[in-house]
């Protein structure tokens, strides 16, 4: 300041003002930082990309050495050639289990964001439901196979129990629906019966995984709905429209991608899972959950998948058995990418455009 | 402003479906709906107080006054939107044919049905243009030829030659005073019988506010309108009959009421209260 009250001070040229010194303290500081943060951006990548290398030079080899077989045929027995076998079993019982799943998560989970987002959003029920989805968010996957293992496996489990009150209650097919073997009853009461008797299945590994899946539909379906502009719902509103009408005509269509967003998320968490089917489905290496003979579907057999595969192919002695765990787990990614991308693209579709 | 003339005209019965409540009142004159608030609370607070004006066929009524003087509230109980808001309270009548439809017998369903309403922000719901405005016709089940009713809506709003050739385009992709008149052709698909309007053009540049204010002129003649405007000109370029609501700070909150109601002439040129006179010279504001 006192250099300006006393006449003109002489200014060094503009150019060598503005010029970097690369021997100030200031500049190396901060050269350092960025390098220091290339570095360690650079280190995080290591396991993630090996990961991704390994899955893809092993799994992929093994891929392109035995073709496409390993889709159609079962796991290898003990005296298979190298090369021979597959994990057909597996791959249909993580389709199957994950779209009971599904089935079972998606309503319920939907049909809660919806009571929460639309008709009580400050209520103490839904505080309390909206902190309870958030903690099981966060639940080790491990403890809903344990639930599942306590609620249905076990033959003296409230499910088996109330399914067997439900299975005497109900008519035997033959009696209610002579002569319709394959009907949708037929195989709500073949799978009740076996229910009510417990053990390992792919129904208990659906609702083991449905368990995981709840909280992640219903916390992003709130979400969505909840981006909804409010003005939106006021034109609806102006129009006559009811409650129901409001949220069935316009806010659930509106918030669509992003609902569908969070049911794929939720569907790519529990196609990975394997803790809580260890507890439910276990593993089966000759039985598939879907084939000829009725009820077609069979939910009550013990079933494999894919992360069970993995987990138990990678542990054996024999090198065939490797190899073709490595492949499965090079699917089982490729899956969960899938899923991942199609929910990214449908939320970013959701976006909506003019402003 | 009710002539006796125009007191011997019978009124029109409304339709069944909004009369839950067999016995009409005479309504004299051409008035459609007869707005008479004695107060109107939110909670605690109370937002509008003696606030009395007949809306007649065939006009366009405005609202104006400063902000806060609760034209915008008094707008809303027109179609009972007030309802959303908790803890609204209301006391009072509001007449639509005769009929009270703060009875408590009336669905507010129903109501808005027949007295439509376009907002301040345009609100196109996030689906094309055409199902925008089949979404009313849908919602009542409208019986006739549904592409003819949305091109002649579309038509009506002055927007039809603009949106013809992509009908299967989002709503929210056109420009705001489009978006605004795809609004004004939503609400009258259905033709209902009268039309509010809640600062349509306070979110619109100017020459998309003059389209708006056309088609207001043109919609008269079928429809009765009633709009909340802060643009005086506007009031004065559009409306026949004008409402002067102000602010009551005497009591301690900030009550709103109706100052004075007229035709727009007699207010804007030779307005009887000295509050409207001081309004319009824009000595306060």
């Amino acid at each position: 300041m006192s250099a300006l009250s006393h006449g003109p001070v002489p200014v060094p040229p503009a150019s060598k003002l503005f010029f970097r010194s690369y021997g100030s303290p200031r500049t190396l500081i901060s050269m350092g930082l960025s390098i220091l943060a290339g570095a360690l951006t650079l280190i995080a990548c290591v396991p993630l990309f090996s990961v991704l290398i390994m899955l893809l030079i092993r799994g992929g080899s093994r891929i392109i050495h035995s073709g496409l077989t390993m889709f159609t045929s079962l796991p290898p027995g003990a005296m298979a050639k190298m090369g021979e076998g597959g994990f057909s079993n597996a791959l249909w019982g993580t389709l199957v289990m994950v779209g009971l799943a599904a089935l079972l998560s998606v309503p319920f989970g939907i049909l809660g964001a919806i009571f929460l987002a639309e008709y009580s959003p400050a209520s103490r029920l839904s505080t309390a439901v909206r902190f309870a989805a958030k903690v099981l968010t966060g639940l080790p996957s491990i403890l809903a196979g344990v639930f599942a293992y306590a609620a249905v496996v076990i033959p003296d489990g409230p499910f088996a129990r109330g399914a067997g009150v439900l299975f005497r209650l109900l008519p035997h097919p033959a009696a209610a629906l002579p002569g319709a073997p394959a009907s949708m009853y037929f195989q709500l009461y073949e799978n009740l019966g076996a229910v009510s008797k417990g053990g390992f299945s792919a129904i208990a590994g659906a609702i083991a995984l449905s368990v995981l899946m709840i909280p992640i539909v219903i916390l992003t379906a709130e979400q969505a709905l909840r981006m909804v502009p409010s003005k939106m719902k006021q034109a609806a509103v102006g129009m006559g429209c009811t409650k129901a009408q409001v949220t069935w005509k316009v806010v659930v269509p509106t918030a669509l991608p992003g609902i569908l967003t969070g049911v794929m998320l939720a569907i790519a968490r529990a196609a990975g899972e394997t803790a809580p089917l260890i507890f439910t489905a276990l593993a089966s290496d000759y039985l598939f959950p879907v084939d000829g003979h009725p009820p077609f579907v069979h939910l009550m057999r013990q079933t494999a998948s894919m992360a069970v595969f993995i987990f138990n192919g990678s542990a054996r002695p024999q090198a065939n058995l490797i190899e073709l765990a490595w492949a499965a787990s090079l699917v089982l990614v490729l899956l969960v990418l899938v899923f991942n991308i199609g929910g990214q693209l449908l939320s970013r579709s959701s976006r909506p455009r003019g402003r | 402003m009710n002539t006796s003339s125009a007191a011997t005209t019978t009124a029109p019965v409304a339709p069944a479906s909004l009369l839950t409540h067999p016995q009409t009142q005479h309504v004299p004159g051409n008035i459609v709906i007869d707005v008479h608030i004695k107060e109107l609370y939110y909670g605690k607070f109370k937002a509008v107080r003696d606030t009395r004006i007949p809306i007649e066929r065939g006009t366009i009524t405005a609202f104006i006054g400063p902000s806060g003087c609760g034209k915008s509230t008094v707008l809303r109980c027109l179609n009972r939107m007030n309802d959303l808001i908790h803890e609204f309270r209301f006391d009072g009548n509001i007449n639509y044919r005769g009929q009270n439809i703060y009875h408590k017998k009336v669905d507010p369903v129903v109501v808005r049905r027949h007295i439509g309403m376009v907002f301040q922000q345009p609100n196109p719901f996030h689906m094309s243009i055409y199902d925008n405005v089949a979404f009313g016709l849908r919602l009542n089940h409208f019986k006739g030829d549904i592409h003819a009713q949305v091109e002649k809506s579309l038509r009506g709003a002055a927007i039809w030659d603009e949106v013809k050739d992509k009908l299967k385009t989002s709503g929210l992709a056109l420009s705001g005073g489009q978006q605004q008149r795809l609004c004004i052709a939503r609400a009258i698909a259905t033709e209902p019988e009268v039309l509010l309007m809640d600062e349509p053009c306070s979110a619109l540049d100017p020459i998309a506010t003059r389209k708006i204010e056309e088609l207001m002129t043109e919609l008269k003649t079928k429809y009765t309108i009633a709009i909340v405007t802060h643009n005086l000109q506007q009031a004065a370029r559009v409306a026949d009959k004008t409402g002067f609501m102000f602010v009551d700070t005497s009591q301690g909150g900030r009550t709103g009421y109706l100052v004075e109601f007229g035709d727009t002439r007699q207010i804007f040129d030779e307005p009887r209260e000295q509050r409207t006179k001081e309004y319009l010279r824009g000595v306060f504001s």
